[in-house]
C-alpha cells in the first residue's frame, strides 16, 4: 500500500530562485482566487446572512441582528436536531472505530480472496450516498421490510408484532445511524490498515519478548502507536457524519413527527424548502464551531507528524 | 501447551473467517439487494413479509429484465446520465486546470508560506456543502443560473479543487527533483520543463485526480438537490431518488436497478484508485 506521501522538506524554500517564485505564485493565483470567491466568501456570507431576515423570494434583506438565532435556539425542532446531530455523529463514529479496528485487524492477515473481500467491504464507501440510501429505505420498507421477514421466520417478531423502521422515533434513529456506519465504516478501516501496516514488525516481536500478551500489546503498544492515524480516522468520519444531510432528508425526511431532523437537514427544509434564508443560515452556523474544533485538532496533528 | 496450540490456531482462523464473511455480507447486502429487486417479476417482489413461507432472498418466479425495459425506455434515466456526465466533465477539466499548477506550484516553487497555504487549502475541504448552499442560492440568483447545469460547473470545484490540489502536491513531490533540473541545465525554462518531463511522468497521478473529481460529482447531493428543479436537467444521484418516484409509488425494481447501475461502476474505478485516495487523507500521520 503506497500510503507513505513523502513528507515535505520546509527547507527546500531556502533555494527557490526568483523566477520560480514568481512562476509559483502565478500558478498558484487561479486556484487561490476560486478558492477565495466560491469558499471563503460564502463562508463569511453564510454568517452575514444569518443576520438578516432576507428570503429566497426577493434579494431585499434588512439586518436584524441575532433574532434568527434567538427563534432558531428557542424552537424544540432545533433543539431536537441539534441533539440528534451529536448522537447520530457520536454513536455510529464509536461503532466505526470499533468494528474498523476488528476488520483492519482481520484484513492485515493473508489469505485467499483478500483483494476481492477488499473490493467487496469497501463498496458502501463507493456508491453515491443518495443511491445507497434509497436501497436502505427499501430494506426498512414499512411492508416488504427483508429485516422483519428474517426476524419474524426467525420467531423473534409474534404473529401481530411488526417493526415500522421509518415510522417509530427509536427505529428510525437506528435505521439513520445503521447507514452511516455502513457508509464510513469502510473508510475507517482503510486508514486504520495503513496505520496498522506502517507499524512495524520489530515492535510486535519486541513487545511479544518482553511478555505482552495480545490484548495489552494491542492495547498498550500498538493503539497508542497509532494515535496520529486515529485521529485522521476519526476526524473525517466525524466531518462526514456531522455535516451530512442526504441520509436523513431521503430515509425519514426528518420525520416521523420532525424527530429524526439533523442541522444539515433542518437548515435545508428551513432555508430551501421553506424560503427563509437567515433562519436557514443561522441553522447551519451551528455547524461551524465544530467544525472549527476539528480543524484545530487537525491542524496541530500535522505540526506534530512535521516536527517528527 | 504444544498439543494445545493447532486447536488453537485452527479456532483462530474460524473466527478470522467468521469476522471478515460478517463484514463482507453487512457491505455488499444492501447491492445483493438491489440485484434481487431489479430483476425480480412483481409477483414475486410486492409479496409483504409477513409471509413467512415465501423466501424474499431468491427468485421464486424466474427473473425478469422488465425493470431494467422500464428505467432505460420509459424513464429520464438515460439523460440524468447524460447531464451527470457532462457536469462531471466539465468540472474535471475546470478542477486540472486550477490543481495541476497550484498542486506543482506548492510542492516546488512556494517554500514555507506555501506549506501554510498548503494546509488552509485542504482545510478548505472540511466546509460543508450544507453549510454553503445557503450562501450558494443566493449567488446561483444573481448569476441567473438557478435550474441549470452551469450552476452545477460553477460549484463543484470548491469541493474538488481543494482535494485534487492537496493530492497533486503530494503527488509531485515524491517526484525526484533532477527531472526538471537537469532539463533546465538542458536549456529549458521551468515551464517548458514542466510541461515535457513533469507532466508525462505524472500521469497517473493526473488520473487519479481525473477519477476522483468525476465519483465525486457522481456522488454529489445537496447542491444537484438545491439548484435543479426541473426533471430533465437533474443529474443521477438526484433524479433517481426523487423523479423516478411517482407520486406515492415507488418502482422499486426500476428504482433498484438504477441504484445498481450507477453504483457498481463507480465502485469498481473507486477501488483501482484507493490507495492514493488514502494516502491524500493521511499525509503526515504515517511515517
Amino acid at each position: 500500500m503506497s500510503a507513505v506521501v513523502a513528507v515535505p522538506s520546509v527547507r527546500s524554500g531556502v533555494t527557490i530562485r526568483r523566477a520560480d517564485r514568481r512562476l509559483g505564485v502565478l500558478m498558484l493565483a487561479p486556484a487561490v482566487v476560486y478558492i477565495t470567491l466560491l469558499v471563503a466568501l460564502p463562508f463569511l456570507l453564510a454568517l452575514f446572512l444569518s443576520l438578516t431576515n432576507s428570503s429566497a423570494g426577493s434579494l431585499d434583506f434588512s439586518f436584524v441582528g441575532l433574532r434568527n438565532f434567538r427563534s432558531v435556539v428557542a424552537n424544540p425542532l432545533f433543539q431536537r436536531s441539534l441533539r440528534n446531530t451529536f448522537v447520530f455523529t457520536f454513536v455510529s463514529q464509536l461503532a466505526v472505530i470499533v468494528m474498523g479496528n476488528v476488520l483492519a485487524r482481520a484484513l492485515m492477515k493473508t489469505f485467499r480472496g483478500k483483494a476481492i473481500a477488499r473490493f467487496l467491504i469497501l463498496m458502501p464507501w463507493a456508491a453515491p450516498i443518495s443511491l445507497a440510501t434509497l436501497g436502505w429505505l427499501w430494506i426498512f420498507d414499512s411492508t416488504f421490510s427483508v429485516i422483519n421477514w428474517v426476524l419474524k421466520v426467525a420467531g423473534w417478531l409474534g404473529p401481530r408484532d411488526w417493526y415500522y423502521w421509518l415510522g417509530d422515533t427509536t427505529l428510525a434513529m437506528v435505521a439513520i445511524i445503521t447507514i452511516h456506519v455502513w457508509r464510513m465504516l469502510p473508510f475507517s478501516t482503510i486508514i486504520l490498515l495503513a496505520g496498522l501496516t506502517s507499524i512495524p514488525n520489530e515492535v510486535r516481536e519486541a513487545a511479544a519478548i518482553d511478555g505482552a500478551g495480545t490484548l495489552s500489546r494491542i492495547f498498550r503498544v500498538e493503539l497508542p502507536m497509532m494515535r496520529p492515524i486515529l485521529t485522521v480516522a476519526v476526524l473525517f468520519g466525524v466531518v462526514f457524519t456531522f455535516t451530512d444531510m442526504s441520509v436523513v432528508y431521503l430515509l425519514t425526511r426528518g420525520g416521523p413527527f420532525n424527530s429524526t431532523h439533523v442541522l444539515a437537514s433542518l437548515a435545508f427544509q428551513e432555508g430551501v424548502l421553506g424560503g427563509d434564508v437567515g433562519r436557514g443560515a443561522s441553522v447551519a452556523i451551528f455547524l461551524v464551531p465544530v467544525l472549527l474544533v476539528l480543524a484545530i485538532v487537525m491542524l496541530r496533528s500535522a505540526r506534530t507528524a512535521e516536527v517528527v | 501447551m504444544p498439543a494445545r496450540a493447532p486447536a488453537r490456531r485452527a479456532a483462530e482462523a474460524v473466527v478470522h473467517r467468521a469476522t471478515i464473511l460478517f463484514f463482507i455480507a453487512f457491505a455488499v447486502f444492501p447491492f445483493y439487494w438491489m440485484v434481487v429487486t431489479s430483476f425480480k417479476q412483481n409477483a414475486d417482489l410486492y409479496v409483504g413479509a409477513t409471509n413467512t413461507a415465501h423466501n424474499p432472498f431468491i427468485f421464486n418466479l424466474p427473473p425478469t429484465l422488465d425493470h431494467l425495459r422500464l428505467l432505460f425506455g420509459q424513464t429520464l434515466y438515460l439523460t440524468w446520465l447524460r447531464n451527470t456526465l457532462f457536469v462531471g466533465l466539465v468540472v474535471v477539466a475546470a478542477t486540472l486546470v486550477l490543481a495541476v499548477p497550484a498542486g506543482y506550484s506548492l510542492a516546488r516553487l512556494t517554500g514555507r508560506w506555501g506549506e501554510r497555504l498548503s494546509i488552509g487549502i485542504f482545510l478548505t475541504y472540511l466546509v460543508p456543502s450544507t453549510l454553503l448552499f445557503i450562501p450558494f442560492s443566493r449567488l446561483v440568483s444573481l448569476l441567473g443560473l438557478q435550474n441549470s447545469l452551469w450552476a452545477l460547473v460553477l460549484i463543484y470545484p470548491t469541493f474538488t479543487v481543494p482535494f485534487c490540489t492537496w493530492l497533486l502536491m503530494g503527488f509531485f513531490k515524491s517526484l525526484p527533483k533532477e527531472i526538471e533540473e537537469s532539463a533546465m541545465v538542458d536549456g529549458c525554462s521551468r515551464a517548458g520543463a514542466i510541461w515535457r518531463m513533469v507532466l508525462p511522468l505524472s500521469v497517473p497521478g493526473l488520473l487519479t485526480v481525473v477519477i476522483f473529481a468525476l465519483t465525486l460529482v457522481i456522488q454529489e447531493f445537496v447542491y444537484s438537490l438545491t439548484f435543479i428543479s426541473s426533471v430533465e436537467r437533474m443529474t443521477v444521484s438526484v433524479g433517481v431518488p426523487v423523479a423516478l418516484v411517482r407520486g406515492d409509488v415507488y418502482y422499486w425494481g426500476s428504482l433498484m436497478a438504477a441504484c445498481l447501475v450507477t453504483s457498481v461502476p463507480i465502485s469498481i474505478l473507486y477501488n483501482f484508485f484507493l490507495d492514493r485516495f488514502i494516502a491524500g487523507f493521511t499525509v503526515g500521520a504515517i511515517k
